[in-house]
């Protein structure tokens, strides 16, 4: 490294929230130049920390050095002062206002959307971003919300950058460019903090890897010295397994029955087309697509909350009865014992009610058991509670609001409460989304757990590495079409990736 | 048939406390705050001018009577007409003024939820006015519940003189009162704010997201403060005019009525644009009235009520329309009604 003198330091940083330690005497340290990927579980407070960065938090105790000259961050005015500029998980952007209207956003000079648009063009051609000034952010993909956002933050002059969980929403393709930039950046002597759950990621982009865990500074390294396995153990504190287990199916019998199910979205867009298929008992069928291909619709499909055009939806009991499930309402089909547990992309989108408290959340799933008039309140307490020992959630108690938790532990407490139910039938789709690796783990043998059990498990995940890991069957979609059924321990990476992109993939031989 | 020269100055007059009514919580909500006390604040408007005007006019009544024989006054013959407008003015805006900054307390500094506290200053506005209101009518001694401002009225519904000249044109463009003219002047200021510069840019980022526009260095308190503040003067102004040029200084309570709701209906009305409510305010004024320029049997005096709800019945219509139409430039600010706290997980 050319320059010595960090162009961040912070010292002995600690900040609270009410009895909620989230940052204690947190040592962190950042050079010109570098990539450094700050790791941690959810919940370890690495956002925390960063926003003490970018002044949206004030920390309690503690010294924040920049250049090495001691630095007041208290809003996020002094932060841009000091070259400072965060993209955050959740982008801050103003839906209804373009592209160049929140980037210029909050600056103090004239506003002259004209002058503004010619000096985004410049950052966009010197980075090799794609950025139209004039579009609305409501029309926008996630991947281009986050180029403003990164476009917005260069504009400032920022050459400290920090990036949390930047990739949690793109595609790999999507990811490559990022990164790509983001070396470019490093050229340049720009700092930045990259804070990811993905390994490999972090293996390929970043140069110095941080740690923290509960809200701790546990230690700092070379990422080129280190590998994924050290830097899980040091995040989790103590010797995890990185191996899924696949068991094999005991006795799978058809549960679900898909028939030429088409399904069109409000505008008559066709979203799934004659698609066949069979959900077994005791197994798991991993759902591959690239998004907006169909899945979710599929999902929703099954659980009654999608309008179906044409074909039939049937379940199979234990003693082979057949059953049709279009026509019956959710709760219906939940009754029947068909759970679906979705994590939309905000998380509390579906499934869980934010202001409401962890034991009502589980009473969103039994409120009709009661007598009379009166609910049943004291099954969803013990629920709770259960669920926050079996799967480690973090939290205040099982009275604070699901909104103040993290994500993660959010994510497992729905997962948690779908489990608890005892389904026949368990979908789950992006059920580790924005999960740390600990977690993630454990979700997957929450799933495995059940497949044991007999419950037939369709799973959709985002990283098809794990899915092809965890599947037994893989169903591929391509664009709401059946592109292939492949089974999960003979199926070759790039075959599926073929069958995503192309119906039927590249077996006749033509492109 | 309706006579269109007599009937619009009625709807414009009608339309113009509404025109400030609508603008100033256009100006309000653009920046997050929905402040449903905006009837109470004209109301507290409204009777903040007639105290200052009602103690201006003892004040002249005495230096007249100790200076009686004195012919050509410099006070007299120009001071007062200058301190006549002046000082209702000044005081309805003080009296806006602090209801706007008891509201920002509550809602901003506090966090109190909006729409109770809105609803609380319009029953507090409207005692204020109406226990302040009876006051004076005491205070004057006069025999019929109303008191009347002649001294200083008369300089707020001063007309200019070619209006008398000018026919058709003069009546309907040139007959108002200076109050009316700045109405107009001011809704299109602040469209024109709203639409064009850095300061319509950030509160429109304040209202409709502060964590964002927090991030991104605007001072989310001070715009919020600002805009409902400023916003409470505009919709105060509304009711001096009503006293003041409408009323022709008469004050007597609870003669305001419904105003204030409809000022509220309009900003929905209008989708959030103020130079829109020049045209929707005046739609409005001639909807309220609409039933006296209809042949209405005395026997059937109940239309009258049925009339009277034509415009909430279209403000019903519009919301329904551009919930329908769902274009997102013409939502409420989507942070309408929330408040803000910053450290907030």
């Amino acid at each position: 490294m050319a320059n010595t003198t960090p162009a961040v330091q912070m010292k002995n940083i600690s900040k609270h929230f009410g009895r909620v330690i989230a940052n204690s005497n947190v040592n962190l340290e950042l050079y010109r130049g570098e990539i450094l990927a700050l790791l941690g579980e959810n919940g370890s407070g690495k956002t925390t920390l960063m926003n003490m960065l970018c002044g949206l938090y004030f920390p309690d105790e503690g010294e924040i050095l920049i250049d090495g000259k001691p630095a007041t961050i208290a809003s996020p005015k002094d932060s841009f002062s000091y070259g400072i500029g965060m993209v955050h998980q959740h982008f801050k952007l103003i839906d209804v206002l373009s592209a160049a209207e929140n980037i210029v956003l909050g600056l103090d000079e004239k506003l002259d959307i004209k002058k503004s648009s010619a000096k985004i063009k410049e950052i966009c051609d010197k980075y090799g971003f794609d950025v139209d000034p004039a579009q609305k952010i409501y029309d926008m993909s996630v991947s281009q919300k986050q180029t403003v956002e990164i476009v917005k933050v260069l504009y400032r002059g920022a050459d400290i950058l920090i990036l949390d969980e930047p990739t949690a929403v793109l595609t790999p393709q999507e990811t490559e460019k990022l990164f790509a930039v983001l070396r470019k950046m490093k050229e340049d002597n720009k700092a930045i903090i990259i804070i990811t759950h993905k390994m490999h990621e972090v293996e390929s982009l970043s140069d110095r890897v941080a740690v923290l865990r509960k809200g701790k500074y546990i230690g700092d390294m070379r990422t080129a010295d280190t590998n994924a396995a050290e830097m899980t153990d040091m995040m989790v504190g103590r010797k995890v397994v990185l191996n899924i287990i696949r068991p094999e199916p005991v006795n799978p019998q058809p549960r679900i029955l898909v028939n030429g199910l088409t399904v069109k979205s409000e505008d008559g867009i066709t979203k799934l087309n004659n698609v066949s298929f069979t959900i077994r008992s005791g197994e798991i069928l991993g759902i591959a697509g690239i998004s907006g291909c169909g899945q979710k619709e599929l999902l929703e499909a099954i659980a009654g909350l999608q309008v179906v055009e044409s074909g039939s939806i049937e379940y199979v009991d234990d003693k082979g009865k057949r059953e049709q499930l279009l026509g019956k309402d959710p709760k219906q089909i939940r009754d029947m014992g068909v759970s679906l547990s979705f994590v939309p992309e905000d998380r509390l989108g579906m499934g869980l009610v934010a202001n409401m408290d962890l034991a009502d959340n589980m009473m969103l799933r039994s409120y009709e058991n009661g007598r009379g008039p009166f609910t049943d309140r004291k099954a969803p307490k013990k629920l709770a509670q259960s669920v926050v020992k079996d799967l480690e959630v973090v939290t205040p108690g099982i009275n604070t609001p699901v909104r103040s938790l993290s994500g993660g532990n959010v994510q497992k407490i729905l997962v948690g409460r779908e489990i608890a139910s005892a389904p026949k039938v368990l979908l789950t789709a992006y059920a580790v989304r924005g999960l740390d690796i600990n977690a993630s783990y454990t979700i997957y043998d929450l799933i495995n757990e059940q497949k044991k059990a007999g419950v037939a498990v369709v799973y959709v995940g985002e990283d098809l590495d794990v899915l092809m890991e965890l599947s037994d069957r893989i169903l591929v979609l391509c664009g709401g079409e059946v592109s292939g059924v492949l089974d999960g321990r003979t199926a070759d990476r790039n075959e599926v990736g073929l069958l995503m992109t192309k119906v039927g993939g590249n077996s006749d031989g033509k492109n | 048939m309706i006579n269109f020269v007599s009937f619009i100055p009625k709807a414009v007059v009608q339309g113009i406390p509404l025109l400030y009514g609508s603008t100033g919580e256009i100006i309000t909500q653009k920046s997050g705050n929905l402040n449903l006390g905006i009837p109470g604040v004209m109301y507290v408007g409204a009777i903040s001018g007639v105290i200052g005007a009602f103690n201006f006019e003892q004040a002249v009544k005495s230096y007249e009577a100790a200076h009686a024989a004195g012919g050509a006054d410099a006070f007299l013959t120009y001071g007062v007409p200058v301190l006549s407008v002046l000082i209702p003015m000044l005081s309805c805006l003080l009296g806006s003024l602090l209801m706007g900054l008891l509201y920002c307390f509550l809602t901003v500094t506090l966090r109190a939820n909006q729409n109770v506290t809105g609803l609380a200053m319009t029953t507090f506005g409207v005692g204020f006015g109406n226990f302040f209101g009876a006051s004076l009518i005491k205070l004057s001694g006069a025999d019929v519940p109303s008191i009347a401002l002649t001294t200083t009225s008369k300089y707020f519904s001063v007309k200019l003189p070619i209006a008398e000249t000018t026919g058709w044109f003069g009546k309907i463009f040139l007959s108002y009162g200076p109050l009316a003219y700045l109405s107009i002047i001011v809704a299109i200021a602040a469209a024109l704010i709203i639409k064009k510069t850095r300061m319509g840019l950030h509160l429109r980022a304040v209202g409709e997201s502060p964590a964002t526009a927090d991030s991104a260095g605007i001072n989310v308190t001070l715009y919020k403060y600002g805009a409902t503040c400023i916003g409470c003067m505009i919709a105060g102004l509304g009711g001096l005019y009503y006293v003041m040029d409408y009323a022709t200084g008469v004050w007597s309570n609870d003669a305001f009525g419904d105003r204030g709701w409809l000022a509220i209906a309009l900003v929905i009305f209008t989708i959030w644009k103020p130079d829109m409510s020049i045209f929707a305010s005046i739609l409005f004024g001639g909807l309220y009235i609409l039933y006296l320029f209809l042949p209405i049997n005395i026997d059937h005096m109940e239309y009258q009520q049925l009339y009277k709800m034509i415009p909430y019945v279209v403000t019903l219509v519009v919301l329904v329309i551009t919930s329908i139409r769902n274009k997102r430039e013409n939502q409420p600010p989507a942070s309408l009604g929330l408040p803000y706290f910053r450290e907030e997980r």
